[in-house]
């Protein structure tokens, strides 16, 4: 197979919602964070929030998944993600990403995407930024373009 | 209010079992569809690690987290990060943990509030003593009015 860049073949963005407070619980059960700002109404509006907070692993979660199904659970090599605006019980969210990087680390070929999660006003929720182990099916990495000579 | 004398402090160490049922359950709960994280060997969901804290809670003194005395209602997660040394871990495996925090920093925001940040990285090891993931937790939180 000959090498061919997986940029612009990134998958359809997955959209997510409208988010629950069942779907922070599900999470909260699942990953051992009870934080009640997260579920209790009355905890949360005491704190000064409009209701439960949603819980930003779980976007976080959602969106590492979105990429991982495409690029395989077993090639993901690294994750960071940054929360950029509370998202609330009610709130629609678009998960996507693009590939920005291809290349070789070492001994093996890695992609690089930028994530983001945008909600209903299409604001940034979260940002996102992962490396993968490039998967067998998409072949080598292309060639990375040679960095012009400075004059 | 943030102890910033927490820095350097050290959790003892704790044992992460990566158990097939919680896999499938954390990938149910982030709506991931790949079949990788279904079976006997299943793969780890890539923020799957943050369940480190069912197993860090579990152990006294495993979680320097505390030290820092972050408040639960103005403290918030800013920043997260997973880096696998190899492929992530799959079901089966019993990794060994520990946990530092490694950074306390403050940063003044453009309204003049002080915000505190606190990193903690937890280092997960396999049987054969290989270094296979880092967790970076930074959290962070406005600082009370000074009287």
């Amino acid at each position: 197979m000959s090498p061919r860049s997986l940029a612009g073949q990134e998958p359809a963005p997955r959209v997510l919602g409208p988010v629950t407070v069942t779907d922070f619980v599900r999470y909260q059960g699942a990953s051992g964070d009870f934080n009640p700002i997260h579920h209790d109404h009355l905890f949360a509006t005491a704190s000064g929030y409009e209701g439960p907070l949603g819980i930003g692993m779980y976007t976080a979660g959602a969106l590492a998944a979105w990429a991982s199904d495409w690029l395989g659970p077993a090639q993901v090599r690294r994750t960071r993600v940054r929360w950029k605006r509370p998202v609330f019980a009610g709130h629609t969210l678009t998960l996507s990403g693009r590939v920005v990087r291809e290349y070789r680390d070492g001994d093996e070929d890695r992609v690089d995407l930028e994530l983001t999660a945008t909600n209903q006003d299409g604001e940034l929720a979260v940002e996102g930024w992962m490396s993968f182990a490039r998967p067998a099916w998409a072949g080598a990495s292309p060639p990375e373009p040679i960095p012009e000579e400075q004059p | 209010m943030i102890d910033r004398d927490a820095v350097g402090a050290e959790g003892a160490p704790f044992e992460v079992r990566i158990e097939a049922g919680k896999v499938a359950e954390f990938a149910r709960a982030v709506h991931a569809e790949s079949l990788a994280h279904r079976g006997e060997d299943a793969v780890a969901p890539a923020t799957f690690l943050t369940t480190q804290f069912f197993w860090e809670e579990r152990v006294q003194g495993a979680n320097p987290w505390h030290l820092a005395n972050m408040s639960q209602e103005r403290g918030m997660h800013a920043e997260q990060e997973y880096v696998f040394h190899g492929p992530p871990p799959r079901a089966g495996e019993v990794l060994r943990a520990t946990s530092k925090i490694t950074d306390i920093w403050e940063k003044t925001s453009r309204s003049g509030r002080v915000l505190v940040f606190v990193r903690m990285v937890t280092e997960f090891r396999d049987a054969a003593g290989r270094l296979r993931a880092e967790a970076v937790l930074t959290g962070v939180e406005p600082e009370e009015d000074r009287p």
